[in-house]
């Protein structure tokens, strides 16, 4: 069993299977972007209050639940990287810190441009939305620390311990930021309508949630593969590689 | 399809310039999040391949 | 260090090392009064900025009041945070401190008490003043002096998070800000909670209470945290 763990924890291995199953995850992911994109732009009902403009939930809703798990993908990927010192979960918590902070980009514009019909201004600073906000610095510290190490096995496990922190911390944050908006907005709108959302709307939105999570491990793969051939590249595995003139 | 014709589709009843504009960032970002590492794979590699042969021709 | 040091040392128990260690921080703190009265004058000062750009209306800045005072105490304890390891790391005290026997958990913990006792606690104490300055009624003076005395704890165990991370770094500067703010907002939310929850009239115990629990778990968690940031730091 324990063989399993170190062909995971194998750089070359990782590359090479991660090539195998990009070649089909990636073209049905974005088949299933596309489908789901389609289905929640043109094929569902407008919302009864809000009109066409809720349609955004099909991407924001996804990108922020991306995006917090994300973190804590990353957070784990740093856990394992410390405690066990696997090369590849250094790699992959590296990897999910510019894509995660990626999807709480389009998690904060989408819910912006949402808010701007639904509420009438471009930024309310409601829950949701600050958490947001703080989950982006939490993403863009870890990269700002990495890139500020120039000894770059510190730095990677500085930004697990940094990680770590800002996963204990995100409960925290949010609980205090919902209590905080309660105190100031009595009669705040949830953002997904508060009361039951119609099943019509929710299969597509599950469909968008699922791509996203596909999408999330395809990035991942990608930007691995990037960071293993970077790192690795003075190996002998990846100067066969580049000799066979493969990828 | 919940629209009659391409501009009811494109308008969405007044929300059209917010709808799209969201899609269309998510869209830009996703594919720069997909597009960017594939091709900074292929840099790599080309970058190495032209190593080797410098390596082989000396 | 010389040898009869070392050997001395090795021979203390863990609470003569750390009640040493933070009398040591605070006799080199006093001995710079400047650092001491700095964050200080930066307090005052920011105080004076707050009128100056929402103008002196009374109801106005009493309304504010609570909120700015606890931004500025977060602030400045954000600028003195960063020089908190950074003179022993320069010298290699803090090597030293690395491969001592006694637990780096109790070390780090006479660290920021150090750090809190001359940043923290002076700040709640001079804090009444500055309430007066903005306007804020008298009855929430003492909630505004609890809620700091309790928040500052909190925000020099963050603080020194950010800085055990990034005290080997060359280019620390403004990192730290980055890495420590997100952590100190849900202090800032319940510390302005509870002065102008006093400001209005109603308890503010549960509010002292939430930060109390913050400063329990602050506690119990960081040094952790700390130690371990500079670890890495020394090792890197």
């Amino acid at each position: 069993m324990w063989s399993i763990f170190h062909k995971l924890g194998s750089p070359p291995w990782l590359y090479k299977i991660s090539g195998s199953i990009l070649r089909w995850l990636l073209p049905i992911t974005v088949a299933a972007l596309a489908i789901g994109v389609a289905w929640g732009l043109l094929f569902t009902a407008p919302d009864f209050r809000q009109g066409n403009s809720y349609r955004i939930i099909y991407i924001h809703v996804p990108a922020a639940v991306v995006a917090l798990a994300g973190y804590y993908i990353m957070a784990l990927a740093g856990a394992v990287s410390l405690i066990w010192k696997m090369k590849i979960a250094d790699i992959a918590m590296k990897a999910c810190a510019p894509i995660g902070a990626a999807f709480t980009f389009v998690a904060l514009v989408t819910g912006a441009i949402w808010g701007k019909p639904t509420w009438g201004t471009w930024w309310v600073w409601d829950a949701r939305i600050t958490s947001m906000l703080v989950l982006l610095f939490l993403y863009l510290g870890v990269v700002a620390l990495y890139e500020a190490f120039d000894n770059k096995e510190a730095a990677s496990k500085a930004c697990a311990v940094l990680s770590l922190v800002g996963m204990v911390n995100i409960p925290i944050i949010y609980k205090s930021v919902d209590w905080w908006y309660s105190l100031h907005q009595p009669a705040s709108i949830k953002m997904t309508g508060g009361s039951s959302i119609d099943t019509s709307m929710l299969y597509p939105l599950f469909w968008m949630i699922a791509s996203f999570y596909a999408l999330f491990a395809c990035c991942m793969m990608l930007y691995m593969r990037v960071e293993i051939l970077q790192t690795q590249g003075k190996t002998g595995w990846v100067k066969r590689l580049a000799s066979q003139g493969s990828s | 399809m919940y629209f009659d014709s391409l501009s009811g589709a494109l308008q969405m009843g007044g929300h059209g310039g917010f709808v799209w504009s969201a899609y269309l960032i998510t869209v830009v970002v996703v594919s720069c999040l997909i597009i960017l590492p594939k091709r900074k794979e292929k840099q790599i590699i080309l970058a190495l391949q032209g190593a080797l042969n410098r390596q082989h021709r000396d | 260090m010389n040898q009869a040091s070392c050997q001395i040392e090795s021979t203390l128990s863990t609470g003569q090392f750390c009640r040493r260690l933070l009398r040591r921080q605070l006799v080199l703190a006093v001995r710079r009064p400047v650092e001491i009265g700095n964050p200080l004058l930066f307090f005052t000062m920011v105080v004076a900025l707050f009128p100056l750009g929402l103008g002196p209306a009374p109801a106005q800045l009493a309304e504010f009041a609570p909120g700015v005072l606890w931004i500025i105490a977060l602030l400045s304890n954000l600028l003195t945070s960063e020089a908190v390891f950074r003179g022993d790391f320069e010298d290699g005290s803090l090597e030293q401190l690395l491969l001592s026997p006694q637990p780096l958990y109790l070390s780090v913990l006479a660290y920021i008490g150090a750090h809190w006792l001359v940043t923290g606690l002076l700040l709640a104490l001079v804090s009444p003043l500055f309430a007066v300055m903005l306007n804020l009624s008298t009855a929430s003076i003492p909630v505004l002096v609890s809620s700091l005395l309790l928040g500052t704890g909190v925000l020099s165990l963050l603080g020194c998070i950010g800085a055990s991370l990034t005290v080997g770094l060359r280019r620390g500067g403004m990192l730290i800000s980055l890495l420590v703010l997100p952590l100190y907002m849900p202090v800032l939310i319940f510390g302005s909670a509870a002065v102008k929850a006093a400001a209005l009239g109603n308890p503010a115990g549960p509010y002292l209470a939430i930060l109390g629990g913050m400063l329990c778990f602050a506690v119990a968690l960081a040094p952790f945290a700390v130690a371990a940031g500079l670890r890495i730091s020394i090792d890197a």
